[in-house]
């Protein structure tokens, strides 16, 4: 099986991941995330840098029974769509919560979580998690 | 653009082939295709083979020289298609274009897909490959996952139930039982779909489609090559549409339609001069129940909100309003992965030859398949038409 995910490129993506940086175009005024330098929908190249807002609500969520190789020491987790304060959708782990006690539409909030080991011998990989807020 | 016509059909059958490599099962299909089309072998100009993870499963690349090698036609252009688990309709795509512009009179489109040789995990992990690898992959999500976010939002937004939508599964596996190919040739209830393990929430085992191994082949050319053919049932590419979307769900502004469908299905019935009324048979990319039901609602055969429904009034059943997914689907004949797309072409050409036994639309002369890769990502849409 090849590993998709080498230490350089956990590396590059760092500053996106960490700080959740999403673009906004400036043409049709939708923001997604990640930053990319081209609008996805409308394909203008105007697009601004934003930090984007780090509570929202959680839109759909799915629990991962049967994972890909790199996680199943984790399995089951919980894997939702956010919709992010200012409209913009991410795709990230629910964490701290009961699989079954959860409910779409619930306020969460950005936490910085790790994600996964790469064995004994590569690096642990971090990013952006969201838990329900308190 | 010219006429481009299916001269021959071939290929296995679907299961976990141990005893057979993936370029063996290359040439089998190739070899009953060819024989099928009654053109010789050597008149093959190209080959486009279908096919998403032969290097991460199989540590095999460069499909297009190995093929044309183990065919003994070195020569040929060949070369590999990838559009996740839209590479078979994709292939064909592609296919049909070298025809189509003239360049080619004579070439086959393959699909092959060889899966049993890896673990579980290892496959789940070649499959979410079709997502975005950095920021999708990365979560953890697994394919099965992703759809299963789309089957929320669209219980969420017509207020469907899961016992409706499953009974797409047991619709597959009622047909597949006279499926001389397909992989699971058994029937399952809805209380044995409902109660089988969750994947991923909501999703059930039953609902998913099966991994397997598989290759099918389908012999393309013009009108002069097809009088060398002399085929009895003439069978034309009336349409042949590529479409894609934005790549991730969480980009999209809506997860329960399929933009790429919807896109390819206008391009494809207008190429083809026909309504969605007018198709005999279909074909849809059920790897999931719940896309089977968004299929038939993207293609124009449902409301938006009710494509459940048609499956719930037998109106998918062979004599229904529009027989679907009659050898088996993708949930019941098999889903190797990019030899599907050319899995339903064989299913709907078959129909159209009048040779599906038990399972027969009487007198079938439009067919449609459809083929997804990614959720929705890229979809592929061919139309054939019997010609009198």
């Amino acid at each position: 099986m090849v590993k998709a995910n080498s230490i350089p490129r956990v590396w590059r993506e760092r500053t996106i991941k960490y700080r959740l940086i999403g673009g906004k175009c400036k043409k049709c005024g939708k923001s997604f995330y990640p930053f990319r330098r081209i609008c996805p929908r409308c394909g203008s190249e105007e697009i601004e840098e934003v930090h984007l807002p780090r509570e929202g609500k959680l839109l759909y969520y799915t629990v991962i029974r049967a994972p890909p190789s790199d996680f199943e020491e984790y399995a089951p987790y919980v894997v939702g769509i956010v919709e992010l304060k200012d409209g913009t959708r991410v795709l990230a782990q629910i964490t701290d919560v009961v699989e079954d006690q959860l409910e779409e539409g619930v306020d969460v909030e950005a936490v910085f979580r790790k994600y996964r080991e790469q064995g004994k011998e590569g690096i642990i990989e971090y990013g952006i998690k969201f838990r329900p807020k308190t | 653009m010219r006429k481009v016509y299916v001269a021959g059909i071939g290929a296995t059958k679907i299961r976990e082939h141990w005893e057979v490599s993936l370029r063996e099962l290359l040439v089998k299909a190739a070899q009953k295709a060819i024989e099928d089309s009654n053109i010789e072998k050597k008149k093959i100009q190209a080959a486009f083979i279908g096919n998403m993870s032969s290097g991460v499963l199989q540590g095999q690349e460069h499909l297009g020289s190995l093929f044309a090698t183990w065919m003994g036609i070195p020569g040929i252009a060949a070369s590999k298609v990838e559009a996740a688990c839209a590479s078979g309709g994709a292939a064909f795509h592609s296919a049909y274009l070298a025809v189509a512009s003239g360049m080619y009179d004579c070439v086959i489109a393959l699909g092959v897909e060889k899966m049993s040789d890896a673990l579980t995990g290892d496959v789940t992990a070649a499959l979410i490959m079709a997502d975005d690898q950095d920021y999708v992959a990365f979560t953890g999500a697994s394919f099965v996952g992703l759809n299963a976010l789309v089957y929320r939002a669209y219980m969420k937004k017509y207020g469907a139930k899961q016992e409706d939508i499953a009974l797409f599964a047991v619709h597959d596996h009622k047909y597949a039982v006279n499926n001389e190919l397909a992989q699971f040739r058994r029937e399952f209830s809805l209380e044995d779909v409902l109660k089988s393990p969750l994947i991923a929430d909501p999703i059930r085992l039953l609902e998913c489609a099966p991994t397997g191994d598989g290759a099918a082949a389908v012999v393309l050319c013009s009108e002069e090559y097809l009088k060398e053919a002399n085929n009895e049932v003439k069978i034309e590419v009336a349409a042949s549409t590529l479409a894609t979307d934005i790549l991730s769900l969480h980009d999209r502004d809506d997860l329960t339609t399929l933009q790429a469908t919807v896109r390819a299905a206008e391009k494809a019935y207008k190429m083809a001069k026909i309504s969605p009324s007018d198709v005999d048979v279909l074909e849809v990319h059920d790897a999931f129940t719940i896309l089977g039901v968004i299929h038939l609602e993207d293609l124009g055969f449902a409301k938006k909100g009710e494509g459940w429904k048609l499956v719930k009034e037998g109106e998918i059943e062979l004599g229904g309003k529009i027989p679907t997914n009659l050898m088996g689907g993708l949930k019941a004949r098999g889903h190797p992965v990019g030899a599907t797309g050319i899995y339903q072409i064989y299913d709907a050409v078959t129909q159209l030859k009048g040779e599906a036994g038990k399972n027969q639309v009487d007198d079938a002369e439009v067919a449609l398949a459809q083929n997804v890769g990614g959720v929705g990502g890229t979809v592929s849409i061919n139309i054939f038409r019997r010609v009198r």
